[in-house]
């Protein structure tokens, strides 16, 4: 189901086959459908309490789905325990082991292999070299700060050379400059590694920053599968639009092809399909909103409510004569109360079936 | 320094009913019979004679025998107790604590009437036409009323070290290749290893001390350390005497503890 291939030849690594998984009664995953492929970097998106995190663990075995099949590599591994799966989990708190030092905890997986000791020694340095700690092999975990736990624990991951490296929410208890750091590592890291990446976050920047293929969830359903940019650019449903980035959601009305009525007037589109005079939601990016000083040549014209300064944009609040509010990222500030210009191109007005109340 | 006056209370509870009882017990062991100043060592001299010694070596024997199926019984007791649901295990403990309420005397007397030759259990075989055993009076009568008293305390120091293991460090064994077996040995062992030295130290401790048990289960037969103890202050007025064994009995826990606790500390250091 990946959209895109980057031009490489998909093999399949992992399948999901109508996963359902019900927890006293509840459901919290329904009808997971997946294809992960081999060396892809899958990101697994959405609020808590979305699946996410269950999906992952049908992968790695810590739970076992109601009905559904979990293929891997071409197997159907439902019924194989976590501890003879060719994966290898990076826990959300690390996991580490608190009586063993980072040796003894990089070398668990080696050992329970039988590995031989020579060769247990030289690989353990080498992922400790990976991770960027070389030197710590006798150091207490105790003694470790957060970000280096998070290192060892990736370490004691990828020893072991798994196929597929799951990760749930690895770099959540990191500051934020760390984490940055970390995203671009582990990026760096899987293609270096040669390993599918299954990662598992809420928050949607990550998600777009490292993955090949994005995996929106939402109340145990997947909302859409697709590319970062596939992802930032058609969302398929306003949930998506609004989860990933910011956007403007306005009701508005299907008037013909590529001809769409919202804020009181008609746009030029580039939707097609729906059924003329069908209610549609419009979504538009902040930052695809174009502002001018001369309102009488614009679409729809505003008077400028409220400016934060963002960094690299502004983040403005304009009201329309039709009391709608709309935000706009800009890098050109209009004051407070200034009246200003605002126009869309065809192709940054979206249209989306409306959602059904509640869901 | 500032003085921390509520510490007080706690100085004068453990001067008068802890330190100067000691000093007391170690006093009488020192001086001659019939009280005085005259320091003689005659008492301790005793105390390594053949049949005083076999005696000793028999209380260890017997606390280490009732320690060992304490922990041989009480650790998988621990386990299915931590592992169990919230509810279930309320209900669980209760069981278990509920004999613990009733009088140490009472639960004990209860054995007798089990075990004798006309008890509950030899009438109960006498129906299959089993021939009446004699299980009062043996030292498995005296180790079986040790570990029926003292499982509790083996139980629960495990059971409240297992129950804070986080459950992901078990997955974390499982998902580097560690089948249940091995999972228990690397990581759930080596890390409910304080619960179990401290519940070594808590059935070790009162079983090597016991003379309740071993006079009640053992009869005459399997004298212990404590009911030497016991016969020298309360029969033969021998105070020298019972304080010396009193003396030599607080080195041997003091040894054995201090054994475990050094091995605790090597443990810590690699088990891999």
């Amino acid at each position: 189901m990946t959209q895109e291939n980057q031009g490489k030849t998909s093999q399949e690594m992992i399948r999901l086959v109508d996963i359902h998984k019900e927890f006293e009664g509840e459901t919290v995953l329904n009808r997971i459908n997946l294809s992960i492929a081999k060396n892809e970097f899958v990101t697994l998106l959405g609020p808590s309490g979305c699946g996410k995190t269950t999906t992952l663990r049908i992968i790695g075995g810590f739970e076992h789905p109601t009905s559904g099949d979990v293929m891997f590599d071409g197997q159907r591994i439902n019924d194989i325990p976590a501890y003879q799966r060719k994966v290898n989990t990076v826990f959300q708190r690390y996991a580490l082991f608190p009586h063993l030092n980072v040796y003894e905890n990089i070398a668990f997986g080696l050992h329970i292999a039988k590995k031989d000791s020579k060769e247990i020694k030289a690989k353990v340095k080498a992922s400790l070299d990976l991770v960027d700690m070389p030197g710590f092999e006798k150091r207490p975990i105790r003694s470790l700060s957060g970000g280096q736990q998070q290192r060892v624990a990736i370490a004691r991951a990828v020893v072991n050379e798994p196929k597929v490296l799951l990760l749930d929410e690895p770099l959540a208890a990191l500051d934020l400059k760390m984490r940055k750091e970390m995203q671009l590592e582990l990026k760096n890291m899987q293609k270096q590694l040669g390993i599918t990446f299954v990662f598992v976050t809420h928050d949607q920047e990550e998600a777009l920053t490292m993955s090949d293929t994005v995996v929106v969830m939402k109340g145990g359903i997947i909302q859409q599968i697709g590319s970062p940019i596939n992802i930032y650019n058609e969302p398929e449903n306003v949930f998506v639009a609004d989860f990933i980035g910011e956007s403007i959601i306005l009701e508005g009305r299907f008037l013909e092809d590529c001809l769409v009525e919202f804020a009181g007037r008609t746009f030029p589109c580039v939707d097609k399909g729906f059924i003329p005079g069908q209610p549609v939601d419009v979504v538009i990016r902040p930052e695809d909103v174009d502002i001018s000083a001369d309102p009488a040549a614009a679409m729809l014209q505003a008077t400028v409510t409220s400016v934060v300064f963002k960094g690299v944009h502004y983040e403005m609040l304009a009201e329309t004569d039709q009391g709608q509010e709309w935000m706009i990222h800009s890098t050109t500030m209009a004051p407070p109360g200034q009246i200003i210009g605002m126009s869309l191109k065809p192709d940054n007005i979206h249209l989306m079936k409306k959602e059904v109340q509640g869901t | 320094m500032k003085r921390n006056w509520s510490l007080y209370p706690y100085i004068l509870w453990m001067v008068v009913f802890t330190i100067v009882p000691i000093l007391m017990v170690l006093y009488y062991s020192l001086v001659e019979a019939g009280g005085g100043f005259s320091l003689t060592l005659s008492h301790y001299a005793r105390v390594f004679e053949p049949l005083y010694l076999s005696v000793i070596w028999r209380s260890i024997l017997l606390a280490l025998v009732s320690t060992v199926i304490c922990l041989l019984l009480g650790y998988p007791v621990a386990m299915i107790l931590a592992s169990s649901p919230a509810k279930q295990q309320f209900s669980l403990i209760v069981l278990f604590v509920v004999p613990m309420w009733m009088n140490f005397l009472a639960r004990t007397y209860a054995w007798m009437s089990l075990l004798e030759t006309n008890g509950i259990i030899n009438t109960f075989l006498g129906f299959f036409g089993i021939e009446p055993l004699s299980m009062l009076y043996t030292s498995g009568a005296v180790v079986l009323g040790m570990v029926y008293n003292y499982l509790p305390f083996m139980v629960f120091p495990i059971f409240t070290v297992l129950r804070k293991l986080d459950p992901s460090l078990l997955e974390a064994a499982e998902d580097l290749g560690a089948n249940p077996l091995k999972t228990f040995m690397k990581v759930i062992f080596p890390l409910s290893l304080p619960g179990v030295l401290s519940g070594i130290t808590m059935v070790f401790m009162p079983a090597v001390t016991t003379f309740v048990i071993s006079q009640l289960l053992g009869g005459g037969q399997f004298t212990l350390i404590g009911n030497l103890i016991q016969q020298q202050y309360l029969r033969t007025y021998d105070w020298g005497f019972g304080s010396s064994l009193s003396i030599i009995l607080m080195i041997i826990i003091l040894l054995s503890m201090g054994l475990i606790s050094r091995s605790n500390t090597n443990e810590e250091g690699g088990i891999l």
